[in-house]
Formats: structure tokens, C-alpha cells, sequence
């Protein structure tokens, strides 16, 4: 029966791409599928853009493909990207120039439609509410705030692309298992509503959008990370799949981390919510009869999804400019080190009263004792607390305030407690970003997407 | 006898947006079914209360932490609403994208009679052993 490789590419825009070489040249891989847009990403590339129109998409995009094309090309290796970002057609448009500079041939093709920011006001004319989806609140709350909107594409745009012979397909946002799906769904000829087939490929994407994560990375807890080999030199998991959406994962021969039950389970919950009822746009995943079999030597056997018919809704997550942030953060040293940092905090807090510096919110954070662990943190003793640092940060509704901020710290080098150090100057203030995510009926965004491939040369 | 979660259980969390998502594992059948005795939603909100103490959130009218049961995967998942100061792009917190919550859970103590505590321990330390 014919089997379909899928590799985990990039797990989020900065990721490392060498794995992903390995992947390549070792891993028998047909297709890399490179997720470079986290939730928060898009908030990143919305400032690049507003700096340069030009800009606005996962800029590690051109490097990668500098160093993987080569190997990828000579065994006829396929991207599947969403590296797209906010301007999947910059991103084309740059890779358009690597390729001629290099005197590189490949097919592209550029998924566009995701981006609904200047559809907002006809949408809402057409009666989408676009109320937040957790709280109920109205979207005119943040309107006018708005710096982007887009709505999370599924797989059938990327399989279309894959049939027009795209070597490289480039995505704004899609959702995530999107990626992994796509090319199955090219390969197989999978139905659009063979719903369990569909379940088990949502399943492949989830288990490797987060690259290292899928393969022993940000695992375990005391007493376990120490035992997964050489995350220096991690695998990505990789999903050799059938016809029949028999799943096996494995990664990379010689290479680090680890594939087991354990690792593998880990990955599957992550960030899912409702694991009985994991929406993505082709198909809703339920993991409540999923079966993870060991086969050791890193391979593991994936079975048992259900799949439901896929929503009729689309999930939009629109940007919105949210305030700003002021912060600073300063260093103490024994003897006392957390008394004076908490000395130190109180000293701002009356001087932020005094000159009647306005903010909504407050946060101070002694980094090395409580900034993870919050109330469930052990106590300090002072005898063995080497040092401290004091991180605040206030919520501001105007920029000024949050600028200000910073500069009531400097005076304590000389007019506090002993022994502060590290304070490295005045962060300008950052704009803070709201997330807004609703729900969009799909026939009026997917009447809209567009597929377009070319010959880039 | 007293029982940290981090002796029984791994976890991972993330974020969508204002949530906070956390899977909690067993290692093995016999440390699930205490976990799912007694890792509560309730007990888990009251954990962490102090998420909710700057919520610049409004007020939703889904419950505030969710769990949800994986038997076959041996887990637990919580979903923790509201739980990230507005979220990554809008949280003033260090940890903005609630990466670290999940050792918070693992610091979670729960009260087991002594002959479980050891069973549990044990079982646990087996298939660590083996991993």
C-alpha cells in the first residue's frame, strides 16, 4: 500500500532548521510541513508591516530554504509553508529573488484569502456579529483597534496547490494540522467528508506543528528531561501515513530526543482544549478512543481518531491595539536580596503615586524567586538567596505614561539599598496587542480564497 | 501522607488567546486514578486563584477551568480560562505565554493514606526507570 512521509518542519518562526536537514537526508521524507505562525506571531509581523509594506512575513523563510532547497530538490522534497505570514505575496516575492540569484528552478504556488482585514465592515454588513468567542463580548468594543484579521484556512486550498504541481506552497494563516493534512489529502484522495480518515491525518498535524516538541523537547518533569539523548541534536517527528491513514511516527536515524508514549501523548493535548472536540476547519477531532502503541526504537503507532463533520464556521482571530506596557527590571545581590528588591518595588510604587503616573495594572515579578512559580514558590531565605532580580511592569492607556515609567528606577543605583546592579537603561515602551478570537461563517471566506502557482526561475 | 504532583505526574502547557491549557499525565493506570480522583477542577481553580487576581478579562460565562478526561492516554486536561492577563500579546507577566504553569500544577500537593502514597511512588519510579 502506498505510504506518504510528512516531516515536522519549523515549529514556530525561529525555530531551528537543521533537524529538518536531517529530516531530509535521512529521514526518507516526501514533504516538509513548516509551521511559522504561533497564535502571537501574527502581532509581530503586523509592527514589521507597519515599518515596511514590503515586510510582514516569517522572514526566517529565506534562510531556510537557502540551506534546505538543495537537499530537498535532488530528492524531490515539497514545502508546504505558512511562512506566508501577513503578506504571503512578499514572502513569494522574496523567495522568487533567492531562487533567481541562485539559479534554482521550483514550482510555487501562494495560498491568499486568510487575510480578511478590509472585509471586516462587509462582513459585519452581512450579519457576522463577530462577537469574542469565549466572553460574548461585541466586536465594536476593539473595532476601530484592529490592526489584523485573519481567518484560519483549511487543508483544501494546499491540496489544490499540490495538484497544480507546486514544489513550494506558501500560506498565510491556515490552521496548523492544515499543513500536514493538505498533502495527505493530495496524496490519498481522501474524501471531504471521509471524516475518520480526516481525523487521524488533523491528528499527524497536530502531533508535529510543534516540531522538537513532538520528539522529547519541553518534556518531562524532575527526575525524567535528564533521560531524553541529545536535544542538541534533536529529530523532528516524522508521520509515515497509508492510504488507510495507518499512522507511524518515527524520526530521523542518529539523531536526538525521544519517540515514545509518554513524549507522544504530551504533544497530542497540547494546547487543544476540548481533546474530544478539537475543531479544525476539515474536520473535528475527537482523541477520546486515540491509542498511542510503543514500538519502541522511537516509533510509535497512532489509532483510533474520530472524526466529526467539520464545523460550519471558521475560526477569526483579529489583532487589536490594547495599551501599552512600561517595564524595568534591576538586580540585587546578597545580603538581602529579596528584602531590597521588595524595598526597591515599594520605592516605585510611592513615586508612582506622587507624580501621579496613570495605569490601569501593575506587575512586579522577583525574577529567580517567584516569577514562574507565583504563590506556589518556596520562601526565600536569606542566607542562601544569592541574588534577586526586580522585574515591574505597568499597563498604560497612554504611551507617555508607560515611557515614563522606566525612569524611576536610576536614582536607586546611588539613593537606595546596596548592591543593585544591572540595570541596563530605559526600555522604551511596547504597544500591547489584544487577541480577538470569533467565529466567521466559511462559504463567505472560502468563496474567496485563491490559489496561484508559477514557475520561479 | 502528602503527595506533590511532580512525584506522580508530568505536564505541559500553552496558550490560545486569554486560556491556559494544561495536560496533566500519569505514568501509569494506578497514578491516573488518583489523579482523577482527586486533581478537581475546583481544586485546580483554587490553585490558581491568583491568575484571576489582575484579570483585565470580562466575565465569561463558561466556567473558569474545565477538565477533561483521557483514560486511554492516562491524562488529564485542564483548561484554565481567562488565566493569562489578557493573553501573550497583551500580558504583562514575565511568562506571557503560560509556558511555565504547568510546574505550577506539578507543585499541586494532594493527601493519599500512606500504603497508596507508596504504591503510587512506586509504580511511578518503575516506568521512569524503564523510560
Amino acid at each position: 500500500m502506498k505510504t506518504v512521509r510528512v516531516t515536522s518542519g519549523l515549529g514556530f518562526y525561529g525555530d531551528n532548521w537543521l533537524p529538518v536537514l536531517a529530516a531530509i537526508e535521512h529521514g526518507d521524507v516526501q514533504y516538509v510541513c513548516s509551521d511559522h505562525l504561533a497564535e502571537l506571531t501574527l502581532a509581530i509581523l503586523q509592527k514589521d508591516r507597519q515599518k515596511d509594506p514590503a515586510a510582514g512575513y516569517a522572514r526566517d523563510l529565506i534562510p531556510m530554504l537557502t540551506q534546505l532547497w538543495p537537499a530537498a530538490s535532488s530528492r524531490g522534497v515539497k514545502f508546504v509553508l505558512n511562512a506566508g505570514g501577513l503578506n504571503p505575496q512578499a514572502a513569494a516575492l522574496a523567495l522568487q529573488q533567492l531562487f533567481a540569484a541562485r539559479g534554482w528552478r521550483a514550482r510555487v504556488a501562494v495560498v491568499i484569502g486568510d487575510n480578511i482585514l478590509e472585509q471586516l465592515d462587509a462582513l459585519q454588513a452581512l450579519g457576522e456579529a463577530l462577537s469574542h468567542m469565549d466572553s460574548g463580548a461585541a466586536f465594536a468594543t476593539v473595532r476601530e483597534d484592529v490592526v489584523f484579521a485573519n481567518v484560519y484556512l483549511g487543508a483544501q486550498p494546499i491540496a489544490k496547490a499540490l495538484a497544480m504541481d507546486a514544489d513550494i506552497v506558501l500560506t498565510g494563516r491556515v490552521a496548523d494540522a492544515a499543513l500536514f493534512l493538505g498533502p495527505l489529502i493530495h496524496e490519498f484522495g481522501w474524501a471531504a467528508d471521509d471524516w475518520d480518515r480526516l481525523a487521524q491525518g488533523a491528528a499527524v498535524g497536530h502531533l508535529l506543528e510543534c516540531s522538537g516538541q513532538g520528539s522529547g523537547g519541553n518534556f518531562g518533569s524532575a527526575g525524567v528531561w535528564q533521560r531524553i539523548p541529545d536535544l542538541s541534536h534533536i529529530g523532528f517527528p516524522i508521520a509515515e501515513v497509508n492510504a488507510d491513514a495507518q499512522v507511524t511516527l518515527y524520526k530521523a536515524p542518529r539523531t536526538g530526543g525521544r519517540i515514545n508514549f509518554h513524549t507522544v501523548r504530551q504533544q497530542l493535548l497540547y494546547e487543544v482544549h476540548n481533546p474530544r472536540y478539537y475543531v479544525t476547519p476539515d474536520v473535528v477531532l475527537d482523541m477520546g478512543q486515540l491509542e498511542l502503541h510503543d514500538l519502541g526504537q522511537d516509533r510509535v503507532q497512532v489509532r483510533g481518531a474520530i472524526g466529526h463533520p467539520a464545523p460550519l464556521h471558521l475560526k477569526l482571530v483579529a489583532g487589536y491595539r490594547n495599551g501599552w506596557m512600561g517595564h524595568a527590571v534591576t538586580g540585587f545581590s546578597w545580603p538581602d536580596a529579596l528584602q531590597k528588591a521588595q524595598a526597591v518595588a515599594e520605592a516605585v510604587k510611592l513615586q508612582m503615586q506622587e507624580k501621579q503616573l496613570q495605569h490601569d495594572e501593575l506587575c512586579v515579578e522577583y525574577i529567580g524567586h517567584n516569577t514562574f512559580l507565583g504563590p506556589h514558590a518556596s520562601p526565600a531565605t536569606d542566607d542562601n538567596t544569592n541574588e534577586i532580580w526586580l522585574r515591574m511592569a505597568i499597563r498604560t492607556r497612554e504611551k507617555k505614561f508607560a515611557d515614563a515609567f522606566p525612569r524611576l528606577f536610576p536614582w536607586l543605583a546611588l539613593s537606595g539599598p546596596p548592591y543593585m546592579g544591572g540595570f541596563h537603561g530605559m526600555t522604551p515602551a511596547s504597544q500591547l496587542l489584544g487577541l480577538w478570537p470569533t467565529l466567521v461563517d466559511r462559504t463567505a471566506i472560502e468563496s474567496k480564497v485563491s490559489v496561484e502557482a508559477w514557475e520561479m526561475t | 501522607m502528602k503527595l506533590r504532583l511532580a512525584q506522580i505526574a508530568h505536564a505541559r502547557s500553552g496558550d490560545k488567546a486569554d486560556t491556559a491549557d494544561i495536560g496533566l499525565f500519569a505514568w501509569d493506570p494506578t497514578g491516573y486514578a488518583v489523579l482523577a480522583e482527586h486533581v478537581t477542577a475546583e481544586k485546580v481553580a483554587q490553585h490558581f486563584s491568583h491568575l484571576w487576581a489582575n484579570s483585565a478579562n470580562t466575565a465569561s460565562h463558561l466556567p473558569r477551568v474545565e477538565r477533561f478526561d483521557l483514560p486511554k492516554l492516562l491524562a488529564l486536561k485542564f483548561v484554565l480560562r481567562g488565566a493569562l492577563n489578557g493573553g501573550a500579546a497583551s500580558s504583562l507577566r514575565s511568562d506571557n505565554l503560560g509556558k511555565t504553569i504547568a510546574a505550577q500544577l506539578l507543585r499541586l500537593d494532594i493527601e493519599l493514606p500512606k500504603a497508596q502514597a507508596n504504591a503510587v511512588l512506586q509504580a511511578a519510579q518503575t516506568v521512569i526507570d524503564n523510560f
